[in-house]
């Protein structure tokens, strides 16, 4: 937290035989261990069905409860144990992958087989889309979150643009009935905020994340005193936004699996992953990037070296207004019409998100998508009457980020001057 | 989270060591609420008359003037807002080159009208008549006034500890979760109850503190992220809680938990007809306590110390690691008492969805308006609890809705957290001390 940057307090350097893969080793051993005793105890004998559709039809993976929790259970043990007795450093991530999706499956094929009669199926298809759907406004934060913060510029208000889009993307959507317009006006919303961000962060040096913390409130109070005032009052004219449809995309869309789960998605689907994909190159392949990267590190050699570090981080903190003020409108010209604080947290999980990738657009999407997944595990796991009260699972996304960020996924690294103002000089 | 790299030597700390030093300015006694004092005589000069000092001081740029011009600027943004989402007055804007005086005086009305009524619902209502209607203003703004001093406290105290607690709604719910439990739960004679449903609550909102804490200090995990974490963590924990056989009213369908007994709820001040309740007593109690503990205890002047320059303290035989996980139980348990008051007091007396509303979000603000300085705090907090108890009776008597209180709060925030922007727009002159900059500048 000083500004004066010393290794923090106990900053535990791993030494000796317990190095941090062999601590992950051994609590995914213990995990596999529990999941093979446990779930293994609590699966039934039924059949658990993860099908290839939508629905129970079609062709389906089949395994005995009973049998793969014990199995994949061990699996994630194996895995730990792999760990634990010391896999070179590059296998590291895949080995821990393996053990956790492992783990994830055990634990599935309790719950499945122990479904009542019926509902002993899991449809990927949905589950895959679904994934993605939660995932989106996460996509966009997170991007949104990686513009800023790379620059050197704490994006806290990820919430705050979020609803400052979905607002002004439903509310212009509808006055001009025209989604085009409704997804500029979301853009340009989500920008407003970015760019009162910008001023005070940059030009009045306020904190960063307090005036972040400011600008959500901010925004939860302007939206729900316009959408009482306007929208409650008159739904009919402010708050009919149309909706972007489904767009098939030939041939990838017959894909098994991905393809109706992906290639059947709208406009933001595509224009996020589009988007990862985009600021990926550009911030590893471009001079921008380049100089975007060198500003959020150490702004006083890049100003030696002629880059305007105070013009590029107002472009860029505008530029993630643009891109989270999008990521709202996938709410309001997608799915649902506006409500009074509608994107509920989603933007401290896009922000948890932006950590847990490690401030890569790359990493985020990956973190959206496990985020995105738990949401989704949530909502059928309650379909199928789970035995698991459903507001722990909701806990889940949000405990993962504290274990995430507490060490044990691996210490993060913020860029070296993210939220400290430049003055030059 | 941490900051692993060392390049101490950098000059990117150079607005931190700025802000430091303007923090140490302010950083001794509590001046904040005072009102702008004239300066000491200089020896050997004329005197300047008192009026004149007094002139000088009023339109320079001190906390006062600042926080003054701050809520005016945030008045004005706020009628703007009312204005433009009056769809009959905006009408008159559409021929406002004709008819001038339409446009103005529809625009005048609606907005005197709703801060007339913000006025009377928060301090006085001319028009009423009687003991109980000339209070109840007064009364309903102590009433919110109470919850949030305990929360603006907690993130107060954090910070001076260089901790941003953005937990304080995490911590107010846990608190509530178990002041209730305890209300309802224990069969205890009343004084006895309403003390041990108070320590529940508090140690709640310690335990929930302690996590960050300790977290922060073994692992370096970032406390605003951990803190955001916790607070839907807990916003779950509760939603589960309500609906278990044992919390849950058996007489009601919807979420809502058994009412806490009156033995353990806060005495009222002012009969039952009033809401105001011995909750704000024990606000200006634990105010007292925090501003003792701040600048006159060994413990406050460690945790400051860590709060300045963690490096620094450690070198000179501080505990850190100590001071981290102290001052997170300490404000835990202040915004588990703000929990706690929402369920013992008059607000509510059993455990909803939303029985802590917002004021863990709110306490940040009013800490930041109170430049974190616990009397200062007491005082944003009336400032916060008179917009909510005006804001209540301008909703229902002008139909504006009350999320322009959270407007005009947000707004006076910013305005004060960037005094220069103030200055600028006013035409202040600067301030003897650099005293204004509230925020302590700096990262992840």
């Amino acid at each position: 937290m000083s500004t004066i940057a010393v290794p923090d307090v106990a900053v535990t350097v791993d030494v000796g035989f317990w190095t941090r893969n062999r601590k992950a080793g051994a609590v995914l051993l213990a995990l596999g261990v529990l999941a093979a005793v446990l779930f293994g105890a609590l699966a039934t004998g039924q059949q658990a069905r993860f099908t290839l559709s939508e629905t129970e039809g079609g062709a389906a993976l089949e395994i005995t409860g009973t049998f793969g929790a014990i199995l994949f259970g061990l699996v994630a043990a194996a895995a730990g144990g792999a760990l634990l007795a010391g896999v070179p450093k590059r296998w590291f991530t895949l080995v821990l992958g393996v053990g956790l999706v492992a783990f994830v499956l055990s634990f599935l094929c309790w719950q499945v087989s122990a479904a009542p009669e019926g509902r002993n199926f899991m449809p990927l298809v949905n589950i895959v889309r679904g994934t993605f759907i939660l995932a989106l406004p996460l996509i966009f934060g997170a991007l949104s979150g990686v513009l800023c913060e790379r620059t050197g510029v704490v994006n806290v208000a990820i919430e705050g643009q979020l609803l400052m889009g979905a607002f002004s993307g439903a509310l212009f959507g509808s006055i001009y009935q025209n989604v085009w317009v409704g997804l500029l006006a979301a853009a340009v919303g989500g920008a407003l905020i970015s760019l009162l961000l910008a001023v005070f962060a940059i030009r009045y040096l306020v904190d960063q994340v307090i005036m972040g913390t400011v600008l959500n409130l901010f925004a939860v109070g302007v939206t729900g005193f316009l959408y009482e005032r306007l929208m409650q009052i008159n739904a009919e004219k402010y708050n009919t936004a149309p909706r972007f449809g489904n767009w098939e995309i030939p041939l990838l869309k017959d894909i098994p699996l991905i393809g109706p789960a992906l290639f059947r998605g709208n406009i933001f689907l595509y224009l996020g992953l589009l988007l990862v994909l985009v600021i990926h190159l550009a911030l590893f392949r471009t001079r921008w990037g380049l100089r975007t990267r060198s500003v959020g590190e150490h702004p006083t050699a890049a100003d030696t070296l002629g880059v305007r570090v105070l013009r590029l981080r107002y472009r860029n903190v505008i530029m993630a207004g643009l891109v989270a003020g999008v990521g709202g409108a996938s709410y309001t010209l997608a799915f649902y019409s506006f409500t009074k604080n509608m994107i509920g947290g989603k933007g401290f999980i896009a922000l948890a998100a932006l950590i847990f990738g490690r401030w890569s657009p790359t990493g985020a999407l990956l973190a959206a998508l496990f985020f995105g997944f738990a949401d989704q595990l949530a909502t059928y796991l309650g379909a199928i009457g789970s035995s698991i009260p459903s507001q722990f699972l909701a806990m889940l996304p949000y405990l993962a980020t504290i274990l995430a960020v507490a060490g044990l996924v691996g210490r993060v690294r913020a860029p070296a001057a993210d939220g400290k103002p430049y003055i030059k000089g | 989270m941490t900051n692993p790299n060392p390049v101490s030597g950098s000059p990117d700390k150079e607005p931190a060591t700025e802000s430091q030093a303007a923090q140490n300015a302010v950083g001794n006694t509590d001046r904040a609420a005072t009102t702008a004092t004239a300066p000491k005589r200089p020896e050997g000069q004329p005197r300047p008359s008192l009026g004149r000092l007094f002139l000088d001081n009023l339109w320079a740029a001190n906390t006062v003037t600042v926080t003054v011009l701050a809520v005016v600027l945030a008045m004005l943004v706020g009628a703007v807002l009312i204005i433009v989402s009056d769809p009959e007055v905006l009408a008159t804007y559409s021929y406002i080159t004709a008819r001038p005086a339409d446009a103005i005086s529809s625009s005048w009305t609606v907005v005197s009208e709703a801060y007339a009524n913000l006025f009377k619902g928060a301090i006085f209502d001319p028009q009423a008549s009687g003991f109980t209607a000339s209070l109840s203003p007064i009364s309903e703004t102590l009433t919110y006034t109470a919850p949030l001093v305990f929360t603006g406290l907690a993130v107060a105290l954090a910070f001076r500890g260089g901790l941003f607690n953005i937990g304080a709604q995490g911590q107010a719910t846990i608190g509530v979760i178990l002041a209730a439990v305890a209300g309802f739960a224990l069969p205890l004679p009343p004084v006895l109850h309403l003390l041990v449903a108070l320590i529940a609550g508090a140690a709640g909102g310690a335990i929930w503190g302690f996590v960050p804490g300790i977290l922060k200090a073994r692992t370096g995990a970032h406390e605003v992220i951990t803190t955001i974490m916790l607070n839907y963590v807990a916003v779950y924990f509760l939603a589960w809680i309500i609906i278990q056989p044992g919390v849950h009213s058996p007489t009601r369908a919807d979420a809502i938990s058994k009412p806490v007994e009156s033995s353990a709820q806060l005495p009222r001040l002012l009969g039952s007809d009033l809401r105001v309740h011995s909750g704000i007593l024990l606000a200006v109690l634990a105010t007292w306590f925090t501003a003792w503990l701040l600048n006159r205890s060994t413990v406050g002047f460690e945790l400051r110390a860590v709060g300045e320059n963690p490096d620094a303290a450690r070198t000179a035989g501080i505990s850190v690691t100590k001071a981290y996980v102290l001052v997170m139980v300490i404000s835990g348990a202040l915004a588990g008492l703000g929990g706690s008051n929402m369920v013992l007091g008059s607000t509510a007396n059993a455990l909803t969805p939303e029985v802590v509303a917002q004021i863990g979000f709110d306490g940040i603000l009013v800490a930041l308006l109170g430049r974190l300085k616990p009397w200062g705090v007491l005082l944003a907090a009336l400032l916060f609890g008179a917009l909510q108890a005006g804001g209540n009776r301008m909703q229902s008597y002008s139909g504006i809705s009350l999320e322009l209180v959270t407007v005009l709060q947000a707004l006076i925030v910013i305005f004060v957290a960037a005094p220069a922007l103030v200055k600028a727009i006013f035409q202040l002159r600067a301030a003897r001390a650099a005293r204004l900059q509230t925020s302590l500048a700096k990262g992840w």
